[in-house]
């Protein structure tokens, strides 16, 4: 087990396309780090950059403080789990897992214990002479699992592992991976383009974009705090909703968001300091559908009344998702399946203000 | 009015009411109908291919029948003119045992299987290398070179021949089965090699990168990945270095010129005929002893035979 550190990687490829673009992050022992993004952000090729299938042009890569830019993939003592499961069809559950320790010459008794052990980790034990084929999806992808598991390596690099499993599958075999973790907690970089996968996996999660970081954090902290709308909009489902606005002079010297110039929403006075210096600018307002609810006459501080007129009604069973349009941009929110809406009918929600958020709308910083 | 109204409403309730099923009656034979045609549309399908199937099979497998008729006739009646030539009156086996027993046949056989041998081996050796090389190492220029190889299959053999000849001269191998060793290879490799290429390509590339990270050198990666995985492919590669030996006769022709060093498809020309003297019997005999390797190989290697060039046509 050990910390993996990029300093200023680069890739670059021939014509000049840089897919990643100077990054730097330092993952702890025994920490379980999730990549995010949207295709071509540069999370796959960090992490073959990591494994060694890529050259790196610019930068250091280090494990366990050792800098193995020009070590090949079989000395950087690390495993992966492929997209694909790229199991070898010709040989059997038993030699998938084997092969890596056969190769390095592991004595057969340690190979069967180490196979077994993993085996019954990952409840294959039945499967172990049959052939990759006949085989299930999440049967593959625990054979390919358990090949990276047995050989006990420093790094866990996992590509996209639950792509090709049907919704149900990747959800049980979400759990499972975590499952590993806690079991075998070997330092782990996961990349995934599902920001429910990260959030529910990451001890960390990185928010890549265009080849550069976004933000580094806990799922915890990317969602209550995001810094960019970039990462505001990936992380949530549904996504945040965004609209134009500008601050204005409110009521007792306090200060309002006027959205897309329709309606007025007092700020909380905690924030009032915080958003006074971008009176008069171009802003994005922010708000995630699940804090635009039903209205209720016993409201809180920091909640406003909102009528707006309903466009699309979603239930989802323990929850309804509606749709709006204000100014001509789309608006989500989450009501209590109880709550009696239909389209055309104007709804009264609350927005909590206390979990607003105002981007610049130049750089889409988070303010 | 209103009992108007219920006696209109009755009949076109009841219309109503039968219509749906009298529609879907309809529906249904029609679509019985449909199956029919269809059914008989495909059977007409299956005798039009049986019926042309036939007549490639007589067309085909007719010399082979007449081969094995002749060469089970003995010279006086090969040379009667009494009777169908299709048919055998008197079968014996002396052509065969004639052949079995004759010296040069025996040396020619040797030579053939010897040079076949050879050629087979060095050329799935170069060829397997190559393929994995071209196709897998992505070294400057491999795309190029993968071309490159492709197209020097494209050059005929019968124009090689000459200054081929200048080059087998001057280094000494003129009349020798060696010159064959050597020069079968620079026609089978290309083609092995464009085979290999596509069956190589059609491998997932995350199988060497899991290989590589599991701690195989590229070597490993060939010997323990690649060769079982392609295996149909290597397997057409080899049938066909194997076709190109067992039965190259321009080059043999060429080259060899003594019995000691010919091997079957001239040896048997030049010896069985002889003059004007065409030695019928012996001649067919030899031709399906000379028949008899490729015919069990490929009994044995179809499948893979076709799976394999399937591979290579699409994937190259």
């Amino acid at each position: 087990m050990a910390e993996v550190s990029c300093r200023r990687i680069v890739k670059e490829y021939d014509g000049g396309v840089q897919a990643v673009k100077g990054i730097d992050l330092d993952i702890a022992d025994e920490e379980f780090v999730v990549l995010v993004g949207p295709s071509g952000c540069g999370k796959s090729t960090t992490l073959r950059m990591i494994a060694g299938l890529e050259e790196i042009t610019g930068g250091e890569i280090l494990i366990a403080g050792e800098v193995v830019n020009d070590v090949p993939p079989r000395d950087r003592d690390i495993a992966m789990v492929f997209q694909n499961y790229a199991l070898y069809p010709h040989m059997s559950v038993f030699d998938n897992m084997a092969f890596g320790l056969k190769l390095r010459k592991f004595p057969k008794d340690e190979i069967r214990r180490r196979v077994d052990e993993a085996a019954r980790i990952l409840d294959i034990a039945p499967l172990l002479d049959r052939k990759p084929r006949a085989l299930s999806g999440g049967q593959r992808q625990r054979v390919a699992m358990g090949r990276a598991i047995v050989r006990n390596p420093k790094v866990f690099l996992f590509d996209e592992p639950l792509s090709n499993l049907d919704a149900k599958l990747r959800v049980q075999m979400r759990t499972e991976i975590k499952k590993v973790h806690q079991t075998v907690k070997t330092t782990t970089v996961y990349v995934t383009h599902d920001q429910v996968e990260a959030m529910t996996l990451a001890d960390r999660v990185v928010v890549m974009n265009a080849g550069m970081i976004e933000q580094v954090g806990t799922p915890q902290e990317l969602y209550h705090n995001p810094a960019t709308r970039f990462v505001a909009g990936f992380i949530g489902s549904p996504a945040m909703n965004f609209m134009p606005c500008r601050i204005i002079d409110g009521n007792g010297g306090g200060i309002a968001v006027h959205v897309n110039e329709q309606i007025l929403l007092p700020v909380p006075p905690a924030r009032v300091e915080r958003y006074r210096p971008y009176k008069g600018k171009p802003m994005v307002f922010g708000m995630r559908p699940e804090h635009l609810f039903e209205y209720h006459e016993q409201g809180r501080p920091g909640w406003q009344r909102v009528d707006l007129k309903v466009d699309v009604v979603e239930p989802m069973g323990m929850e309804t998702m509606v749709h709006f349009f204000l100014g001509g941009d789309p608006i989500c929110a989450r009501v209590a399946p109880e709550t009696d809406c239909h389209p055309e009918q104007i709804l009264a929600l609350t927005a909590d203000m206390n979990n607003m958020h105002l981007m610049d709308g130049d750089t889409g910083r988070v303010v | 009015m209103g009992a108007a109204s219920i006696v209109t409403l009755a009949p076109a309730g009841a219309v109503a009411g039968r219509a749906p099923g009298a529609a879907m009656g309809t529906v249904a034979s029609r679509a019985a109908n449909r199956k029919t045609s269809l059914h008989r549309q495909r059977q007409w399908a299956l005798w039009g291919s049986y019926a042309a199937l036939a007549v490639f099979v007589v067309m085909f497998l007719m010399p082979p029948f007449y081969t094995l008729m002749t060469s089970l006739k003995s010279s006086a009646e090969i040379s009667s003119e009494t009777g169908s030539p299709w048919l055998v009156h008197h079968p014996t086996l002396e052509n065969f045992w004639y052949l079995i027993t004759y010296p040069n046949f025996q040396t020619y056989y040797l030579n053939s299987v010897m040079i076949t041998i050879l050629t087979v081996s060095i050329s799935m050796v170069i060829s397997v290398l190559a393929a994995f090389s071209l196709s897998r190492m992505g070294f400057w220029g491999s795309n190029v070179l993968s071309t490159g190889v492709f197209l020097t299959y494209l050059v005929p053999p019968s124009l090689l021949f000459i200054p081929l000849f200048q080059i087998v001269g001057a280094i000494g191998l003129i009349n020798s089965v060696w010159c064959l060793v050597l020069l079968y290879p620079t026609l089978a490799v290309p083609f092995c090699t464009w085979i290999m290429i596509g069956y190589f390509s059609s491998i997932p590339k995350e199988l060497d990168e899991a290989a590589l990270i599991d701690g195989a050198n590229y070597m490993q990666i060939l010997m323990k990945i690649f060769i079982p995985v392609a295996m149909p492919g290597i397997i057409a590669a080899t049938i066909f270095a194997f076709t190109v030996a067992w039965g190259a006769f321009l080059y043999p022709l060429a080259y060899l010129y003594t019995s000691n060093q010919m091997v079957l498809t001239v040896g048997i020309i030049s010896d069985l005929i002889r003059g004007d003297v065409f030695q019928w019997g012996k001649i067919m005999a030899a031709c399906l002893l000379a028949s008899l390797p490729p015919i069990v190989i490929y009994a044995f290697l179809m499948d893979y035979y076709v799976a394999g060039l399937t591979a290579g046509a699409t994937k190259g």
